[in-house]
């Protein structure tokens, strides 16, 4: 189970746009890929060529040996597509466009129920699709890219639209997707999400991948100071600023912001004078690195 | 439960998401047969409408009538004796009778109206048959000659066996026209093209299964038409009735090729709608679907040959109601497939998977 994905110079242009421009990566097998970038990166081009949706203009394509855009049913019954529209059949209930979906696969109609089980849609079985919330149509999405157990699952951007509980619902069955050694790869404009569930990550901008790491490596590259706030309370700044290993000691509203770069010792020298009330410390996150390359401009 | 097969398993979703949708459902079998109510029920005895005469003063052609001759002439004719020859005229202007009749002598008048020329024509074509009868009973011979009318059809080709079998190609053209245009717009418009694309499943079958889909509508409808038109309206059908079936197969490929390529062209929705409307309504017309095109100018009876609709009318008439065996329906299938095969072509060519 798993396959592994490479991806080599990869290059789509729209007349003169420069949609995705060289780019290259690899997926290992059970490996849980993230394409993150801003809106109208390329990363949706990108997933859809690898997909078999798209004719790269240039590079190449390779699942397991397998190139997707010459539509060879052996490949199409190992990977999984969710798109990023809700794709469903007019009408239908959820079991039906299940199992609908499972018998294009050769698969029998039970397998619809075992799906239904596992991502909580037992009670909307027999509601048309149209009803569903938002939350529910991306989980019933999923479903049904998961209803021949694919080998690879490409998942576009499976919480946009989404409220922040219906998100972090979503985010604790994604993240379980590879556990059975299947590849996933996700596009994604959270930061937070590619953080939860990817175990490599791309940033990609303007058709280039920016950075290529796991998100906590990315972040450790970025070498952001730790920043540690305290109650105002609790310590005087000047006697803040003299704490060993202070870089910048600055107060804001509510508290006392100390950065450094060594928050053991700082944390130790705390503790000691009895100054910890309001303790929260905060190192970067992929936000951080992510704004760090891909820039603040405002972008509609 | 036993698996599908992908063809038929998109069969099923494409008839489900039909029947479940009412106003689709509407369009191509209520307000179809609401027209066969209205011209089939309605207007069914309009072909024998009634010339209301009225007689003023006495009048010896009609008077010494004999009584077997007044009912026979009282089928098409009703006269009404008057004394106001002024009111009587004043009536006729109005357009509430067709005529008024008075003698002076051996004259008799018949005042008619240049309103309506076709009964104008007809009363004044009664009255002179009348005349020539009483001159001839005049000279006291028996008549030499006998004139004998029989018409061609057993019944005559009552107006529920003209448009039972119009209104049912229309119906037909409709819904597969549109079921296809719809489908397909709407299935790109959500991705679900897409998503069918990387499914292992050859690309024809989502055409295929709109094609058995369309093909069960069209059946279907046929039933219910010519249930419906036999049970209330009293249509016969003639022997080779069952020949429609191909035809109805072939029509329906066609005006599928037709709805294929509205989908094709258009990018919503409402775009595929308002298409297939503005193809198939005045298609519908021109083929004498509503109303015979016999009078018809040349020119537009050679824009109605052009028509696919036309030649399935044609066909449905000739098997349906005209008593034609086989022979009738061959060249308009060849003309029907024609069309399916290359409209279809070209919309295969235009056809595109994503927005």
């Amino acid at each position: 189970m798993g396959a592994s994905i490479t991806v080599e110079g990869l290059v789509m242009t729209y007349g003169s746009l420069r949609a995705v421009d060289d780019i290259s990566f690899t997926v290992a097998p059970g490996e849980f890929f993230g394409l993150l970038g801003p809106n109208g990166a390329g990363k949706t081009t990108t997933l859809e060529t690898v997909e078999g949706l798209r004719k790269a203009t240039a590079g190449r394509v390779d699942i397991d040996g397998f190139d997707p855009w010459k539509r060879q049913p052996e490949l199409q019954r190992r990977i999984g597509v969710q798109l990023q529209a809700s794709s469903f059949f007019e009408r239908l209930t959820a079991r039906e466009q299940l199992s609908t979906f499972a018998a294009l696969y050769g698969i029998g109609p039970e397998r619809a129920d075992a799906l239904l089980e596992q991502v909580g849609l037992v009670e909307k079985a027999g509601d048309p699709v149209e009803k569903l919330s938002g939350g529910q149509k991306q989980r019933l999405s999923i479903a049904c890219a998961l209803v021949h157990d694919p080998e690879v699952l490409f998942l576009d951007e499976p919480t946009a639209a989404l409220d922040p509980q219906s998100r972090r619902n979503l985010w604790d069955f994604l993240q379980g997707l590879n556990d059975s050694g299947r590849t996933v790869i996700l596009t994604t404009h959270y930061m937070e999400e590619a953080e939860t569930l990817c175990d490599r990550v791309a940033i990609i901008d303007h058709g280039r991948i920016l950075e290529l790491d796991t998100p906590d490596a990315l972040i450790r590259g970025l070498d952001v100071p730790t920043r540690i706030s305290l109650e105002p309370e609790a310590i005087g700044l000047d006697e803040a600023r003299a704490l060993p290993g202070a870089l910048d000691v600055q107060q804001t509203a509510g508290s006392v912001v100390i950065e450094t770069r060594e928050p053991g010792p700082l944390l130790a020298e705390l503790a000691s004078r009895d100054a910890l009330a309001g303790l929260a410390v905060s190192k970067g996150t992929l936000e951080d690195v992510f704004l760090s390359r891909t820039g603040r401009e405002y972008r509609a | 439960m036993k698996t599908r097969s992908p063809l038929m398993s998109l069969m099923v979703a494409m008839a489900k998401g039909f029947v479940r949708d009412k106003m689709t459902l509407f369009w191509s079998v209520a307000f179809p047969l609401m027209f066969l109510v209205l011209f089939g029920g309605i207007f069914t005895d309009q072909g024998a409408a009634k010339l209301d005469v009225v007689q003023v003063g006495q009048v010896s052609v009609l008077d010494d009538l004999p009584k077997l001759a007044r009912e026979t002439l009282g089928e098409g004719f009703t006269v009404e004796k008057r004394q106001s020859l002024d009111a009587a005229l004043q009536k006729l202007k109005d357009g509430d009778i067709d005529g008024v009749v008075t003698q002076r002598g051996d004259e008799v008048v018949i005042h008619f109206s240049a309103a309506d020329q076709v009964k104008a024509a007809q009363v004044q074509g009664w009255f002179s048959g009348l005349v020539q009868v009483a001159n001839q009973a005049a000279t006291d011979t028996p008549p030499k000659f006998k004139l004998t009318t029989e018409q061609v059809e057993d019944e005559g080709l009552k107006q529920i066996q003209y448009v039972t079998p119009s209104l049912l190609g229309w119906a037909v053209a409709m819904s597969a026209a549109f079921g296809a245009a719809l489908n397909l717009v709407s299935w790109r418009v959500n991705g679900l093209l897409r998503r069918l694309r990387l499914a292992p499943i050859p690309t024809s079958s989502v055409v295929m299964a709109r094609v058995g889909v369309s093909l069960v509508v069209a059946l279907g409808q046929a039933a219910i038409f010519i249930g419906l038109a036999t049970a209330l309206f009293g249509l016969k059908l003639s022997g080779w009735w069952p020949l429609v079936i191909p035809l109805l197969a072939a029509g329906t490929l066609a005006f599928l090729s037709i709805g294929m390529l509205g989908g094709a062209i258009s990018k919503t929705e409402e775009g595929a709608i308002g298409l297939a409307n503005f193809i198939v309504l005045p298609m519908a017309f021109l083929s004498g679907s509503f109303f015979p095109l016999d009078g018809a100018p040349t020119w537009l009876q050679i824009i109605s040959n052009c028509l696919p609709l036309k030649h399935l009318n044609q066909g449905m008439l000739d098997v349906m109601v005209r008593d034609q065996g086989p022979s009738a329906i061959v060249l308009p299938m060849i003309i029907l497939l024609g069309f399916a095969l290359v409209l279809g072509g070209i919309a295969a060519k235009l056809f595109r998977w994503d927005t």
